[in-house]
């Protein structure tokens, strides 16, 4: 089968890509997903809070999700569930896509234009080495969500949570609605990387102590988890002698990072970024590989769905230009590189040829800084931009909007900093 | 002077609340209007949107997820969900439907969140 335009991955990214370029004129696209059903992550994210940008009013995730769906559902955008795509290749102007599924077998698929939304995988006890015997009632924090959300299985009564990431704290307050008794909600970091609010409706609602500078250095039981321990960490991370304590518990939840899912990009030779562990891309979501786009948490993690979907739209009209021919090349392409007190920046490279008024960036701090300047440099090291920000924190993306004026002035370098305030 | 962190929107603004003499409570820190009443709702009757789910016969998953369409008073947290416990519906469930009229006499209504 020939398309336009192959979106892998039907979650919020891949729902709003394929949306966007569908209104821009492709009519033949088509979704794969590997779950039963579109709607991707959000269909377990049973909680509120979603779309107040997107939508202007608070969904629960399978609301948002849905309101996506309806609206591919009015248009002649196709999708395959329950499919795995294999593989994609780059053969110049058509891409192939290998997938397979139990209803057709192994699909050979070429497509003019690829968008990548994948989203993202959770990082496991494993990715963490946490010592400590290997029982069962270890879960990822998303896993446990899926089993009591959708699946219908309680999976603990006494539960201790690593990492206070949003995850964690969600699954605090729905491990305790569900009758479990949440002991103690782990945080290795002096702060908490989740929202403020999630802290004050999920933790201080429930009385479940947040335990910040902690860590989790031994997991306890032979058949079934029995305990865990806790121990303070120095301002290096490690933990501190002597401040060890036993939490009983059947369960323990990790909330310990997201990983971006680019096995299949990695595979198709498309150039990542070590920082974001996703896909390098330019200033139209495009990877180093001509007409093969990417978007959302397969990119780097987003803060809100709004955001991914905000993205998706981005990488849609993208690869609409692209099969239209009215993405222009480029030849003059400005790097963006991340200064002092930067983690990364997205995208990475900016066409200016592309660039119509602005071009907004988006990146994230390494730590939390109170009072600082954000500021842009060109290549000769000349300010072309602050902005002041009474506080900054890693969990909180920050963007920051360029006119093509100030692009123009980058000569071939653009750096992104946290300085201090004058 | 009470510091509390508005949860109306992922924001999460500072928020510092004073209670007058006369019982006028005076908010700021809000970065929109929207702060104003949920901090004067904090300091006399805090309420929140339950989510949750139901059991569902016949559907693509065994839980259909569902919340109360208003924001319902935080201490009925746990008796909205013992309420939960009873129910049991068929697919095919359109998103909106409503499971439990007037639950608890809050006026809010438990509605399913999706389509099953």
């Amino acid at each position: 089968m020939k398309y336009d335009l192959i979106v892998i991955g039907g979650g919020p990214a891949g729902l709003s890509a394929a949306y966007e370029a569908y209104n821009r004129g492709i009519e033949n696209i088509l979704i794969l997903e590997r779950d039963k059903e579109l709607g991707g992550i959000l269909n377990q994210c049973i909680h509120n809070g979603f779309g107040v940008h997107s939508f202007k009013e608070e969904l629960t995730g399978p609301e948002y999700a849905g309101r996506y769906i309806d609206m591919l559902n009015s248009t002649k955008v196709d999708h395959k569930l329950d499919t795995m795509v294999l593989s994609i290749s780059n053969g110049g102007d058509v891409k192939h896509v290998e997938a397979i599924n139990t209803e057709e077998g192994y699909l050979s698929l070429e497509t003019k234009a690829i968008i990548l939304a994948m989203g993202c995988r959770e990082r496991t006890r494993g990715a963490i080495q946490i010592p400590g015997e290997r029982p069962s009632g270890v879960f990822t924090a998303g896993t446990a969500q899926r089993y009591v959300n959708m699946e219908g299985y309680m999976v603990g009564k006494k539960v201790v949570i690593l990492g206070s990431g949003d995850i964690g704290l969600i699954m605090a307050r729905r491990m305790t609605l569900e009758g479990a008794e949440v002991k103690a909600c782990v945080e290795l970091m002096p702060y908490s990387n989740g929202l403020n609010r999630n802290i004050v409706q999920c933790l201080d609602d429930y009385d479940i102590p947040l335990m910040l500078a902690h860590t989790i250095t031994e997991i306890i039981g032979k058949h079934r988890l029995e305990a865990v321990v806790v121990q303070a960490v120095d301002e290096n991370r490690n933990p501190i002698p002597g401040t060890e304590q036993t939490l009983e518990c059947d369960t323990l939840l990790l909330s310990v990072g997201l990983i971006p899912e680019n096995e299949i990009t990695k595979n198709a030779g498309i150039a990542l970024d070590r920082r974001t562990s996703g896909p390098v891309v330019n200033e139209a979501m495009e990877t180093n590989v001509k007409g093969i786009f990417a978007c959302g948490n397969v990119v780097h993690v987003h803060d809100l769905v709004d955001f991914v979907s905000e993205e998706g739209q981005k990488a849609g009209r993208s690869a609409a230009k692209f099969i239209k021919s009215e993405l222009k090349e480029g030849q003059e392409v400005t790097e963006i590189r991340n200064g002092d007190r930067v983690n990364y920046t997205v995208p990475q490279k900016i066409r200016l040829e592309n660039i119509a008024e602005s071009q907004e960036i988006m990146f994230r701090v390494s730590n939390v800084f109170k009072d600082v300047n954000i500021t842009v440099r060109n290549n000769d090291g000349e300010l072309i931009k602050k902005l002041r920000r009474p506080v900054v924190a890693p969990g909180e993306m920050e963007k920051i909007k360029l006119k093509r004026a100030d692009l123009e002035k980058a000569n071939g370098l653009l750096t992104i900093a946290l300085e201090e305030v004058i | 002077m009470i510091e509390m962190i508005c949860i109306v929107c992922p924001k999460g603004c500072r928020l510092s609340v004073d209670q007058k003499a006369d019982g006028e409570i005076i908010v700021m820190g809000n970065g929109c209007n929207r702060g104003i009443p949920y901090a004067q709702k904090e300091l006399t009757n805090p309420t929140r949107v339950i989510t949750s789910t139901v059991k569902i016969k016949g559907g693509i998953h065994k839980r259909l997820p569902v919340k109360t369409s208003t924001d319902i008073p935080k201490g009925l947290n746990f008796a909205v969900m013992k309420e939960l416990e009873n129910i049991e519906v068929t697919s095919p469930i359109k998103v909106g439907t409503v499971l439990i009229e007037n639950v608890l006499g809050t006026g809010a209504n438990i509605v399913a969140t999706r389509n099953m």
